[in-house]
């Protein structure tokens, strides 16, 4: 039996599987508490639920059987949908990765399938021999092999959790909205606290060398000249995901390119170094240099939290880029190492 | 507003002759790269596709292939360091 938790309420019994676990439709503060969390990035992949079968309301046999992965987010995304439903909830274990990239990982597959309906007895819970998988799941689950090897049939449901309902009231029919994947504004920008979260630790550990250094009396490179460098991290990390469709490229890489070289512009200008009377074209060389190369490389890794990027894709993008970025950067960083010690 | 990736890279194969119109592809697509049209599928357009791979797996007559992966350019570079041969998503594992 499971160990009890705060969202379980009850138990249900059934005449094949034994006692099932009820679980509540109701998200709690602890709940939205977790998901704020993880949107962070904190402790991100060990937010997960027990695998299994789950009950909402007062399901019998005629039920219909929804399936899930064991991320919590992705469980409390559809329990929460459920409210008022008798259904339910088969639980696959993909480690506590989410539907979409479990399945590309195959852990949300047709053998983890497969095996859970078996280790439930399901089809001794319900008489008829329905699944409702996410569609998000189908890159890892074969719902022909699934029927062949245990009578169920798949019925592939809405990308989204917030549809089920509508989608079951349909007879299991998804209208082509419902098919779609979208990326829109809402949840690119619930994505990029994660993005920035993932550079903290280098962004770290330069600025605590560089005020050692301060404290050392070594004024080489004071602290406040990492500022348009976290600039330029801002422009590939949350700029670009947010202003995404409009920038007029398509690959991440130049997005980010053609905002950091504007970024790296008005600083330039707003700092006097260029189109001034006194410019510095040294420091200007250096900025336009490095701050595009930093703020392209940042928005070529949004591809992977993007919902459209081929693989293919990708590595054709990369195959220009990633010279690029490292030509400009070492170029750029070189540049500025030179004029720090040699003070030409 | 569109959001739209590169033209004309994409790995997507799709033989019609083994197609038996059971719509599965129309289904599994979350980019509405296909359509049914006389009881075989059609496709729409092809750089919408992003290689996910659910058609090639879903499909039961292997009228549909595609070199799947993740679009992910942290993956690919993860995986070019550590020699693996395919990209895969170990975001934070």
């Amino acid at each position: 039996m499971l160990e009890k938790t705060w969202w379980m309420t009850s138990h249900i019994e059934t005449d094949g599987g034994g006692k099932i676990p009820r679980i509540s439709t109701l998200l709690t503060q602890k709940d939205k508490l977790g998901h704020l969390k993880v949107r962070s990035g904190i402790r991100r992949t060990k937010y997960s639920v027990p695998p299994g079968l789950y009950g909402v309301g007062n399901p019998d046999s005629n039920s219909p059987v929804l399936v899930s992965a064991n991320y919590k987010l992705s469980f409390d995304k559809l329990r929460m949908e459920l409210e008022g439903m008798d259904a339910w909830i088969l639980v696959l274990d993909t480690k506590g990765i989410n539907v979409w990239c479990a399945a590309g990982k195959g852990t949300f597959g047709t053998d983890e399938l497969v095996k859970r309906i078996t280790d439930v007895k399901l089809d001794r819970i319900v008489s008829h021999k329905k699944l409702i998988l996410p569609q998000l799941g189908a890159p890892g689950v074969a719902a022909h092999v699934v029927t062949k090897k245990t009578g169920f049939k798949v019925f592939y449901g809405p990308v989204l959790a917030k549809d089920i309902r509508q989608y079951i009231q349909a007879g299991n029919k998804a209208t082509p909205q419902m098919r779609a994947v979208r990326f829109p504004l809402r949840e690119r920008l619930v994505l990029t606290p994660v993005e920035i979260v993932g550079v903290y630790k280098p962004v770290l550990i330069i600025t605590l060398f560089l005020l050692i250094l301060d404290l050392f009396g070594l004024d080489i490179f004071p602290v406040k000249d990492l500022l348009p460098y976290l600039g330029a991290i801002l422009v590939g990390t949350f700029l670009v995901p947010t202003l995404l469709p409009w920038i007029p490229v398509r690959a991440f890489a130049l997005k980010g390119f053609l905002l950091g070289i504007i970024y790296a512009f008005v600083l330039n200008i707003s700092l006097g170094y260029i189109l001034s009377p006194d410019p510095n074209w040294k420091q200007a060389l250096v900025f336009f240099l490095t701050l595009p190369a930093l703020s392209s490389f940042l928005a070529m890794g949004f591809t992977g939290s993007s919902t459209y990027t081929s693989l293919s894709g990708v590595v054709r993008e990369m195959k220009f880029a990633v010279p690029s970025i490292i030509i400009a950067a070492t170029l750029g960083f070189g540049f500025m190492i030179l004029m720090l010690f040699v003070r030409f | 507003m569109n959001n739209r990736y590169l033209k004309n890279v994409v790995t997507l194969e799709y033989n019609s002759d083994k197609c038996t119109g059971c719509g599965i592809c129309v289904d599994v697509c979350p980019h509405a790269v296909f359509r049914m049209e006389n009881k075989k599928a059609v496709i729409t357009d092809r750089d919408l596709c992003m290689e996910c791979g659910a058609c090639e797996r879903n499909c039961p007559f292997s009228a549909l292939s595609v070199r799947s992966g993740v679009g992910c350019a942290w993956a690919i570079i993860l995986s070019e360091l550590k020699g693996k041969d395919q990209p895969c998503c170990d975001c934070g594992e």
